[in-house]
């Protein structure tokens, strides 16, 4: 009885809905005033692209002696920059020694890439780190080995912008975890005093903290010891990051589910049990994503530095300006540094990215 | 209803494609005022989509959508005019969490239809009352549950007084002992002579409610009978192998 | 009997098992070690200061200051105290901070509105534009403003002049000005008469709907109460039309309104870069209103208006507000690094103060203390909100 019917054939849907004119009218002219703001905003990259092409390749300099002519021409001042690019990188770093830097951080970065690649969550990355750090230290400061010494009044550029912020970030993590979980403890005196420290740092800003690494802090010393500049700085990045780090870590916390520590205190956990078996492992994993803009933030502020005077990547680009034979030129080399700082940003903001896609993937 | 009651919703050879994907093949339905009808078939066979093209939260290709009288199109005035008589019922309620039950359901009756407030709210107790929990008026829809939510959703429609009823899967979010509640709230509409398209897989519903039952499968209307024959007598295999698969526990 | 002992509290015997006793040892140990370090920092100081003898106390702030500031909102001179000059820079914080956080509301909301907006191409000039601003540090944007303004724009003689009036050179804006004339106070008395009866008009609409259904028409009417209203008082005060334009006058521009280069490039800096934030938090909160929401209030037949106004804004607002304040409080930290172009703010003000009179740690505590109390306040509003606009749960 059954009259059977074929299916009825899947159709190509009309044209002008797929294809390139059909993507264009879906997405750029779906409406009138869809339209007009597609129109604005050609006009608006007519006005900029040929602008920027012109500035970057048609008339920048790649040979010339002083500003003037890169001036005259209205293009990036290419030569300038790749006479001060090692200044701008290195600081004041000794000029024939820059090789030191260059690999201390090259080896410094690779092991923080590694770091990030979760296959290289082994026992021996620990052992990587173990040897790599004092190599790292070796190479900046010398003395050894046949190097000169090197002190860090004379380091600069790029490896000080990594090495505080990395550092900074490294030293402040642990420091964030106790912060945080004495603000959810159930003692008074302790929760008050964590409190009381991340919302005092949280509430004023960097550049305060900086000061009072600069100005202040040698008044906390005793009579005749002194600090090295660099270290007190570097101090101050840690105890500002660790303010913001354990507000992430506490967001953390708060999003392990409650029977997960029911479930620890009827296993007979005690609290450091419980806290370092079960919880952290849980919460870290859930904040590495806003851990990592954390640090982009934390990287950014480096160059806060300028202000208390230390030659970062910041700093030595405003030094390459000092020079008299190139005046003028702060336009071209804030839009190199920016370029530097913006692919080492948006590297960590990508990695991040993926990192949350990731976990996303595997919790669901 | 019999053959001269006039129709409230045709659609003619309506094609819809999600990009590439052929959704909708050449539907042809036509519902008379008072009807009810139940659309079934597998997931992912186009029948949410369908009755979503009826008051355009999807938009069709090809083809005519004509309800009430008026037909679909981009026009907005058109859109507006017709979501004002026809309800929807979703399958997540979509209820305004930042709202009490009481202000979910005066909302439209003052917005778009501009009823003074008081008589909104004498409109909406006698419909929380006709879904039995007028004593929920007052709380946010996060302290009810999923069938009180559900029940609070479709008195939110009615608060409307639309001709026409859409359900897209009322009771697939619910807990089974909810269920029930629901459905009861949907027959006695039936009863009153509500014109009505469920998009549901209750097959007692289907059968006790229906005047109409129309099946569904990879885009196009496979078959369409009066429940008792849909039931005891598929015509088609698709039909058959959907209904073995639906009613074998 | 029996009763009497189950009802009994389970004693409690001073042992270290018992959490209670261990949690009091903790926290006296932790109060002590703060407590020392404290006392031996202290002890330093006050050694170190004797030593240098580096006075200590706040009298200095009655003390002339000797130092000029370039730019005020009120009366300020180099005779003046340097708690005056603390004041005129506290005001320009507040001032850049204020003007900054409104800008960049807008400036942020309209590009967060943007990258969710069905066209492609505006898309993806948004996301762009918040990928290249949040990933450069906000000092060298202001360099880059302050370097832009005051090294590549002409000086003041061939300065553009892209309005009639209107001249940019590097030595900032400048732009014409209304004469000076009584009514202008009262005009701007007039803007907020109309505010306020523009908000009495709301809820008196409100009313009027709730009792007989009508929607009474709020745009037209309001926007005549807010601009109608100071323009009746600027004709009743004879319509002055008297205008005064910048001139130039041997190197710089006399008259008119200007705004310095300092300001210009850390306004200019701080928006941009606060708007990259917003615009990201303005997408997530929009984007938190699940579609059923939108699909729901259309189906009962709303206008897009009223959907976007009754039902997705407040609960895109709920999740918008906490860190939307979060960046008014780091607009507000973040206008200290006005220091580093020289933009007279209250740090900029303190750090020429601690370098005149050595004073280092009143100095670094007038500026933690002047931000602490702006985060404590904004943290106030914002708990209140938050409390006002949570979801009732069960």
């Amino acid at each position: 009885m059954t009259a059977e019917t074929a299916p009825l054939p899947d159709l190509k849907p009309p044209s002008s809905t797929i294809g390139p004119i059909g993507w264009l009218r879906r997405n750029l002219f779906n409406s009138i005033p869809n339209t007009i703001l597609t129109l604005l905003a050609l006009w608006f990259l007519w006005q900029i692209v040929p602008a920027l092409y012109d500035w970057l390749f048609v008339r920048s300099t790649v040979e010339a002696a002083d500003s003037r002519v890169c001036r005259d021409a209205g293009g990036l001042c290419i030569a300038f920059l790749m006479e001060k690019h090692r200044l701008i990188l290195f600081g004041l770093y000794p000029f024939e020694q820059h090789w030191r830097p260059l690999a201390a951080m090259c080896l410094f970065l690779a092991l923080i890439l590694a770091t990030c690649n979760r296959r290289f969550w082994k026992p021996w990355l620990w052992l990587c780190w173990a040897m790599g750090l004092p190599a790292v230290g070796v190479l900046m400061w010398g003395g050894v080995l046949g190097l000169r010494y090197v002190g860090t009044e004379q380091w600069g550029g790029l490896p000080l912008t990594v090495f505080l912020a990395a550092f900074g970030m490294v030293f402040a993590f642990p420091l964030s975890i106790l912060l945080a979980l004495g603000r959810r403890s159930k003692m008074p005196a302790i929760q008050a005093l964590c409190i009381g420290y991340i919302e005092l740092i949280r509430g004023v800003p960097l550049i305060s903290v900086l000061f009072m690494a600069s100005v202040m802090f040698p008044l906390f010393l005793p009579t005749g010891v002194s600090i090295d500049k660099l270290l007190r700085t570097q101090v101050a990045f840690i105890l500002f990051a660790a303010a913001y780090l354990a507000e992430v870590v506490r967001g953390g916390l708060q999003a392990i589910p409650r029977g997960q520590y029911e479930a620890a205190d009827s296993l007979g956990l005690g609290y450091w049990q419980k806290t370092g078996l079960i919880v952290l492992p849980q919460a870290l994993k859930l904040v590495i994503p806003p851990l990592v803009n954390v640090f982009i933030g934390i990287f950014k502020d480096t160059s806060l530095v300028v202000i208390i005077g230390l030659f970062d990547l910041m700093n030595a680009a405003k030094q390459a300006l000092i020079d008299p034979n190139w005046r003028g030129l702060a336009v071209d080399v804030y839009v190199a540094v920016s370029v530097v700082y913006f692919v080492f940003c948006y590297g960590m903001s990508k990695y991040s990215q993926a990192l949350e896609a990731d976990f996303n993937k595997s919790h669901r | 209803m019999n053959s001269s009651t006039p129709y409230i919703v045709e659609i003619r050879n309506v094609n819809k494609w999600y990009g590439e994907f052929h959704v909708l093949k050449n539907i042809n339905m036509q519902v008379r005022k008072g009807e009810r009808i139940v659309v079934c078939g597998p997931s992912g066979s186009g029948k949410s989509t369908l009755i979503r093209c009826i008051n355009r939260l999807e938009e069709h290709q090809a083809g005519d959508i004509v309800v009430d009288g008026i037909r679909l199109t981009s026009d907005l005035k058109g859109v507006e005019a017709i979501r004002r008589e026809v309800g929807m019922v979703f399958q997540h309620f979509n209820l305004f969490p930042h709202l009490t039950v009481m202000e979910n359901l005066t909302l439209a009756p003052l917005w778009v239809r501009g009823i003074p407030k008081k008589q909104a709210e004498e409109t909406a107790m006698h419909f929380l009352e006709r879904v039995r929990i007028p004593e929920q008026a007052q709380k946010y829809p996060g302290q009810l549950s999923g069938g009180q939510q559900q029940r609070v959703a479709i008195a939110r429609s009615l608060c409307m007084n639309p001709k026409i009823m859409l359900f897209d899967e009322p009771t697939s979010a619910l807990d089974p002992e909810m269920i029930k509640e629901v459905l009861d709230v949907m027959v006695s509409l039936a009863e009153e002579g509500m014109t009505m398209l469920c998009v549901t897989h209750e097959m007692g519903f289907a059968r006790t409610v229906a005047n109409r039952v129309v099946f569904m499968d990879k885009g196009e209307i496979v078959e369409e009978n009066e429940p008792e024959a849909f039931f005891h007598n598929p015509r088609s295999g698709r039909t058959k192998l959907f209904l073995s698969q639906i009613l074998k526990h | 009997m029996a009763v009497e002992t189950m009802a009994r509290e389970p004693s409690r015997s001073l042992s270290w098992n018992d959490p209670w006793v261990r949690g009091i040892v903790y926290q006296v140990v932790v109060a002590g070690a703060v407590a020392a370090l404290g006392w031996y920092l202290v002890n330093n100081t006050l050694d170190n200061l004797q030593r240098a003898k580096i006075a200590s106390g706040f009298s200095f702030l009655d003390r002339e200051s000797g130092f000029a500031i370039g730019e005020s909102l009120i009366e300020y001179s180099p005779a003046s105290s340097y708690g005056r000059a603390f004041a005129v820079g506290l005001l320009n914080t507040l001032r850049v901070a204020v003007i900054g956080i409104v800008l960049s509301t807008v400036l942020g909301t309209a590009i967060g509105i943007a990258r969710l907006s069905s066209n492609w191409l505006i898309a993806k000039l948004s996301s762009l534009y918040v990928e290249v601003i949040r990933n450069v540090p906000l000092l060298l944007q202001l360099f880059f403003w302050y370097a832009l303004i005051t090294e590549n724009m002409p000086g003041p003689r061939q300065a553009a002049n892209p309005l009639p009036g209107v001249y940019i050179s590097n030595r900032g804006f400048k732009f014409p000005l209304m004469a000076e004339h009584w009514i202008w106070d009262w005009c701007w008395v007039a803007v907020g008469v109309g505010t306020i009866s523009a908000l009495w008009l709301f809820s008196w609409a409100r009313e009027r709907q709730n009792q007989t259904g009508k929607a009474f028409p709020l745009l037209w009417p309001s926007l005549g109460l807010i601009l109608g209203l100071p323009l009746l008082a600027w004709l009743f005060g004879g319509a002055p039309t008297k205008v005064v334009v910048p001139e130039l006058r041997g190197f710089n521009f006399q008259g008119g309104g200007s705004l310095t280069p300092e300001f210009a490039a850390l306004l200019i800096g701080l928006t941009m870069y606060t708007a990259g934030f917003i615009a990201e938090i303005v997408r997530a909160g929009i984007l938190a209103v699940p579609k059923g929401q939108w699909e729901a209030a259309g189906a009962l037949g709303l206008k897009r208006g009223p959907v976007l106004r009754l039902i997705v804004l407040p609960q895109a607002l709920r999740v918008i507000v906490p860190p939307m304040t979060s960046q008014y409080l780091n607009i507000t930290k973040n206008s200290s690094l006005a220091v580093a172009i020289g933009y007279p703010d209250v740090v900029s003000i303190a750090n020429t103060t601690m370098n005149q009179t050595g004073q280092a740690i009143e100095g670094i505590a007038l500026i933690m203390a002047v931000y602490l109390t702006i985060s404590l306040l904004i943290s106030a509003f914002m708990n209140w909100y938050n409390k006002r606009v949570a979801l009732v749960e069960r």
